[in-house]
């Protein structure tokens, strides 16, 4: 075990995949020489040479449908976004593409492409540097969405994504980046796609997230005086629905926690999910503590968007009191 | 070098295939037994004349409008009309022709040709890529991204621009200010290129050199292939109301499959007798095809739920096992 931030953990997920599978290699913007603007691929362009970690041409759409072609030829494409919302001009080749061409093969193509992303905000970042995608991501078929929120997890499911036969993306949290610091194995390491982590064991609320707000959640927990849960689901697709009512099925009360717009976001399926099966346990309605249904913030005024410690506490206690 | 007699004959057997399967196909869609249908009538001489230059193991990346192409490596036609039958034994195996899907967005496949193409590169695997567009997808995004992906990458890539001077009703002159197409080849720091697209002997010559060039670690090139739409977009499409009707005559006086013809006639290669076989021998395949495509049986149900992912995540499941039970 080494002590490593989240960032670092991508990073010794990378150089272990990389020269675990000679087919794996990673694309981007300033992957190769500068390795990254977040120095998540830092050391592969020296370590294992510019034909596997390439530094493309400013393209989102065209590094993602380049994917799709060294997928034809049998090699395992992990591709970064440089920021969150600079993922967009990909959205066209994931929905038209990515997650159809197996489909379209009827099984007889596999396209193990890992895209990876810093994404969420506050960073005090310009404007488009702070976006929660998910919901775009995970609402399309034929794609996996995962989330860790600590530097084990990154390492695990970042390997996970790599080995996958389907295309898997993978939000990191940037606001933790350099702040999440924990214990990761040495060597491989893999953390199953569709298994939630339970963050914190409790009695009468359970709180559900991923990223960055699992730790929002956490002090949460530690600081109310109330017997929380929180669920830290991991991957959005495949969904660990087990996991997520048990606890609910034990507290009966439930709060659901993200960075994105409320409306269509995760926590709007994870509800649904909730109220399909489970009903009958909740002794109070669902909550959802999200960012609201407006552009991100200028920085100045983010801190309001994004859910702190004391609006989750708050839903908390509106789930006591009802 | 000029094909030998014998390669222009099996060039010629091409064209007649790639026509009659379109004809056939127009008459199916009227019958109701084929659905909407993008028709690729005259523009056989660029299908056979630029695919006539690659190996077997070269890719070819169609657009709808070549949704036939792979009659050329001998796909058989039932699956291409089980594809516009939306019967899923038309989705094929890339693999097992070196065609890929075909690309029903426009333009969105030119970034895969380059990934493949490079991918090919990065592998030190001798093989090629060509993909297939209309002069409409040089105005889309992705068409630059992936000529310019496959110039930086110095891919081995034949980009085909069939430029027939329609996207629908929309003519070339309201999709770009450019002279010509082939310039936009400059701009990526590739060779453009310019044919008649009905010439399919100019258009064979001018995808070989681009083969060759990029086999030999020349990278990628561009060839616009001129012509001038003779037929509708599809069979939902009426052109008389955009298209020059008098034009539209003159060039189906002037077609691809006949000028091929008579130029094989003048040189002795081909007679009355030969003509009648190779088409017959088309209409054949066609017959065949349409009768395969037709008896085969229905798609099972649990096909709507398979291969979207290699294993279905949990909540597919359940959706199967619930149409299972309720459908």
């Amino acid at each position: 075990m080494a002590e490593l931030t989240l960032v670092e953990a991508v990073n010794d997920a990378l150089h272990t995949e990389l020269a675990r599978d000679n087919s794996v290699l990673v694309i981007g913007e300033d992957v190769g020489r500068a390795g990254g603007v977040f120095r998540a691929t830092v050391g592969l362009h020296e370590r294992f040479g510019p034909d596997r970690c390439v530094d493309t041409p400013l393209a989102e759409a065209g590094m993602l449908g380049a994917a799709v072609g060294l997928c034809m030829v049998g090699l395992r494409p992990v591709c970064e976004m440089q920021y969150d919302a600079f993922s967009y001009p990909c959205l066209d080749q994931l929905i038209t593409h990515v997650g159809r061409y197996r489909w379209r093969t009827r099984g007889a193509m596999s396209f193990p492409i890992t895209i990876r992303m810093p994404y969420g905000g506050g960073v005090r970042a310009p404007e488009l540097h702070d976006d929660s995608p998910e919901a775009y991501y995970v609402h399309t078929p034929g794609v996996k969405v995962a989330i860790p929120s600590t530097p084990a997890d990154a390492k695990g499911l970042l390997a996970a994504a790599i080995r996958d036969p389907d295309p898997v993306v993978i939000f990191e949290p940037k606001l933790v980046y350099r702040t999440a610091r924990g214990e990761v194995p040495e060597g491989e390491h893999v953390v199953p796609l569709g298994k939630a982590r339970i963050a914190r064991a409790g009695e009468e609320v359970t709180l559900i997230a991923y990223g960055a707000m699992v730790p929002v959640c956490e002090q949460v927990a530690d600081s109310t005086g109330i017997s929380c849960e929180v669920v830290d689901i991991r991957s959005l697709r495949p969904l660990d629905e087990e996991t997520i009512l048990a606890s609910v099925e034990k507290t009966g009360r439930v709060a659901i926690v993200h960075e994105a717009p409320r409306t269509a976001g995760f926590g709007a399926e994870l509800a649904a999910v909730i109220a399909e099966k489970a009903l009958l346990h909740l002794q109070a309605p669902v909550l959802r503590v999200t960012g609201y249904d407006v552009p991100y913030p200028y920085w100045q005024l983010e801190d309001l968007y994004v859910p702190s410690v004391e609006r989750v506490s708050h839903a908390v206690r509106q789930l006591l009191d009802y | 070098m000029a094909p030998a007699a014998a390669e222009l004959l099996e060039l010629y057997r091409r064209m007649v295939l790639l026509r009659v399967f379109d004809e056939r196909a127009l008459v199916y869609h009227r019958q109701g037994r084929i659905g909407t249908y993008a028709i690729a009538w005259n523009h056989e001489a660029i299908q056979a004349g630029a695919t006539f230059a690659l190996g077997e193991d070269d890719w070819i990346f169609p657009s709808y409008r070549e949704s036939p192409v792979g009659l050329v490596r001998g796909m058989p036609p039932a699956t291409i009309l089980q594809w516009w039958r939306g019967h899923p034994s038309g989705w094929w195996n890339p693999l097992d022709w070196n065609v890929a899907s075909i690309c029903v967005p426009i333009g969105t496949h030119v970034p895969h040709a380059a990934g493949l193409a490079w991918g090919k590169k990065l592998k030190n695997d001798p093989g090629v890529a060509m993909v297939f567009f209309g002069d409409g997808a040089t105005s889309e995004g992705a068409f630059h991204e992936g000529a310019n992906f496959a110039a930086v990458m110095q891919a081995p890539l034949v980009l085909i621009c069939n430029n027939n001077s329609w996207a629908i009703s929309t003519p070339l002159s309201a999709q770009t200010h450019a002279e010509t197409l082939a310039d936009k080849a400059v701009g990526y720091g590739m060779p453009g290129v310019r044919v008649d697209g009905l010439d399919v002997l100019a258009v064979y010559e001018a995808a070989r050199e681009a083969v060759e060039r990029a086999r030999n670690g020349g990278g990628p090139t561009f060839i616009e292939a001129v012509h001038y739409r003779a037929a509708p977009h599809a069979t939902a499409d009426d052109p008389r109301a955009y298209i020059d009707a008098a034009r539209v005559k003159e060039e189906r006086e002037h077609e691809c499959v006949g000028r091929f013809e008579r130029y094989l006639r003048e040189a002795g290669v081909l007679d009355d007798g030969l003509v009648a076989k190779v088409r017959s021998d088309a209409e054949d395949a066609m017959r065949t095809g349409i009768a395969e495509a037709e008896a085969e049986p229905p798609p099972d149900p649990s096909l709507l739920f398979e291969h979207a992912y290699a294993e279905p995540p949990p909540e597919i499941a359940a959706m199967l096992a619930k149409e299972l039970r309720h459908g």
